[in-house]
């Protein structure tokens, strides 16, 4: 079976600014792929492009099989389009909302009415049916968004930054519902500046930036090219800081770093569980108490630092929704 | 969490929901226009602003201006306003739209419409079918209103259904000119900007709302060959039965070949220009 993107050289310029730079993306169908990056890395281009928003200056894209350059009507067929902002009307009824766009998938009135009620269902929205969209709070509002897209059964779901801007509770509920549908066969391709977004839902993870590739492969993976596991600890009082440094020191391959906020000492290292089996024997020898210790394995962010070289922190980037990769595309 | 583990068991089950293959032409015209409908009597703004709007101008121009003007041939000004004033009530009834559609265009709206298996220029008809439904709901009160502040038709049945279809038929191509500009605007201020600049020469500098031969001599030539004069006058020859009778000149034939003429070029020149626009690929 041909994968369900497959995207190979695509170049893109807005102006001075090269969105897409030689972007060659292969996603298989039966998971979720992250496309993950800072903003202005082409991400929103990149889906603008997979959904026929846009024609790339040079390169392929395949959906399916089908080339979105010749055949957009097909790749049409096959995806479903839901964004960073809400594309719903505020002014209609969520169930009308679905009505519209199911019949506009090509459903016929009965057909449309059956799926707006069953996508209502299924993104837990059956209770606020009949209530005008703009009475519905943010994270309704994107769940309703989502739906929309479902109502044609696509095949391939394509998601904007689907949580940006939504709080904690807003994002649990709508990372579930795209589990759900991962779990009922539809394909999905989401971007995020959220590590923790690709971390919870993706089983590839594409890490862009200025347009191009910068490294792929599975969360796991990912953690493993940025190497080292992490040992952390933590003791029952501050007064020994400093001597779990100097513990840690001992066995850690690089200077411990002691993060005062948190009252822990971290500590990267070559190994895992032998280390850590010796930093609690140092740790019992020199009769130092401890709240908590433990290995983990590096986060998200710290591959996205050591690959990229700089920090991705979503909380500091344009409240603006419509920022600097919107704009690019 | 318990929502989500019920949710997951929810959906494993196979669905009964047909795959989509995307609407045809009409039907997705039909869904465009009926949003745009709702979208307008739902919104407190929208409705208000193109219900009364109308009434509040005409108002004015028959109570307050109206005393000051006189028109040629011994006719009410009243008589004279009112054809002129509803014919440029398209262009103030109009604009709004320019708005709307900019607006749809930056939230996103349109990338979901355009990212569907549907014809992409049925989005833009039905945009233009309902601002042709909205503008006429507005020239209806207005119309209402005319005939309580005194408006009074002189001519025979044909001629008033004639005079309703040009209306009807300026609305529906000006629609276009709207579209146009609110799909050019970066927002919808911009695209509000564009139109209320386009609307108000347009409306004044014409023989909608005064005889043309009362502007200054440089400025009639502009007045008389522009389109809404041309409708003004279509509209009153139709609807008052002898056009020399006020010195528009022609004949009321004459007045409606050139506005049917007007509306195909405007029609042909801004349809293209907006479908071109929405459907591009960038």
């Amino acid at each position: 079976m041909a994968p369900i993107i497959e995207a190979e050289g695509l170049t893109k310029r807005f102006g001075d600014v090269q969105a897409l730079d030689g972007l060659s993306i292969t996603a298989e169908s039966g998971h979720v792929t992250a496309l993950l990056g800072p903003n202005g890395a082409g991400k929103t281009t990149f889906v603008s492009a997979v959904a026929t928003l846009l024609r790339p200056d040079s390169g392929t894209i395949r959906v399916a099989g089908v080339d979105a350059r010749t055949d957009p009507k097909r790749v049409r067929e096959i995806i479903g389009l839901a964004g960073q902002y809400a594309s719903i009307e505020p002014a209609m009824t969520g169930t009308e909302n679905l009505r519209m766009v199911a019949r506009l998938f090509g459903l016929g009135r009965s057909d449309a009415h059956r799926a707006a009620d069953e996508v209502l269902e299924r993104l837990d929205l059956a209770d606020a049916g009949d209530r005008l969209v703009r009475n519905y709070s943010g994270g309704m509002r994107r769940r309703l968004d989502l739906g929309a897209s479902l109502v044609g059964r696509p095949q391939l779901l394509l998601l904007d930054e689907p949580t940006t801007g939504l709080d904690p509770r807003g994002r649990q509920d709508l990372w579930a519902a795209i589990r759900d549908l991962v779990a009922g066969g539809t394909d999905v391709l989401l971007t995020t500046q959220y590590l923790e977004e690709a971390d919870q839902l993706a089983r590839h993870v594409v890490i862009v930036d200025h347009g191009r590739v910068i490294t792929a492969g599975t969360p796991d993976e990912l953690k493993d090219q940025a190497g080292r596991n992490v040992i952390e600890v933590r003791p029952r009082s501050a007064g020994d800081l400093p001597a779990v440094e100097e513990t840690l020191a001992q066995i850690g391959c690089e200077a411990p770093h002691t993060d005062m906020d948190t009252q822990r000492v971290s500590a990267r290292v070559e190994g895992g569980g032998d280390q850590l089996r010796d930093v609690v024997r140092l740790l019992d020898e020199r009769d130092i108490e401890v709240d908590d210790v433990g290995l983990r394995r590096p986060s998200l962010d710290e591959v996205f630092l050591a690959v990229t070289g700089t920090q991705l922190d979503p909380s500091d980037t344009d409240p603006d929704p419509q920022s600097a990769d919107a704009d690019a595309a | 969490m318990t929502t989500t583990d019920s949710r997951t068991t929810g959906l494993a089950a196979p669905s009964t929901i047909p795959h989509g293959t995307g609407a045809g032409f009409v039907t997705a015209s039909l869904q465009s226009a009926k949003r745009t409908i709702l979208q307008f009597f739902r919104t407190p703004q929208l409705l208000m602003l193109g219900t009364v709007q109308g009434a509040l101008f005409l108002f004015m121009f028959r109570y307050i201006f109206g005393g000051a003007i006189r028109v040629p041939g011994g006719l009410s000004y009243v008589d004279f306003l009112v054809p002129g004033f509803l014919v440029t009530g398209i262009l103030w009834l109009g604009m709004p739209a320019s708005s709307g559609v900019a607006e749809d265009a930056t939230t996103g709206v349109y990338d979901r419409l355009r990212s569907l298996p549907i014809p992409r220029a049925s989005v833009m008809f039905g945009r233009s079918l309902a601002d042709t439904a909205l503008t006429m709901w507005g020239l209806f009160v207005t119309a209402v209103l005319a005939f309580i502040v005194g408006y009074r038709l002189e001519a025979d049945v044909l001629d008033v259904v004639l005079a309703l279809a040009l209306i009807v038929l300026v609305a529906y191509c000006f629609s276009w000119v709207f579209i146009t500009i609110g799909l050019i605007s970066k927002t919808a201020q911009a695209a509000n900007g564009m139109a209320t600049l386009l609307v108000i020469p347009v409306a004044f500098i014409s023989a909608a709302y005064v005889p043309a031969t009362t502007l200054p001599s440089w400025l009639r030539p502009v007045a008389e060959n522009q389109p809404f004069t041309v409708f003004s006058n279509a509209l009153r020859s139709l609807t008052l039965g002898s056009p020399r009778a006020f010195g528009i000149g022609h004949t009321t034939t004459y007045w409606v070949v050139l506005t049917l003429i007007w509306c195909a070029g405007i029609f042909l020149v801004f349809s293209t220009i907006a479908i071109m626009r929405f459907s591009r690929q960038r």
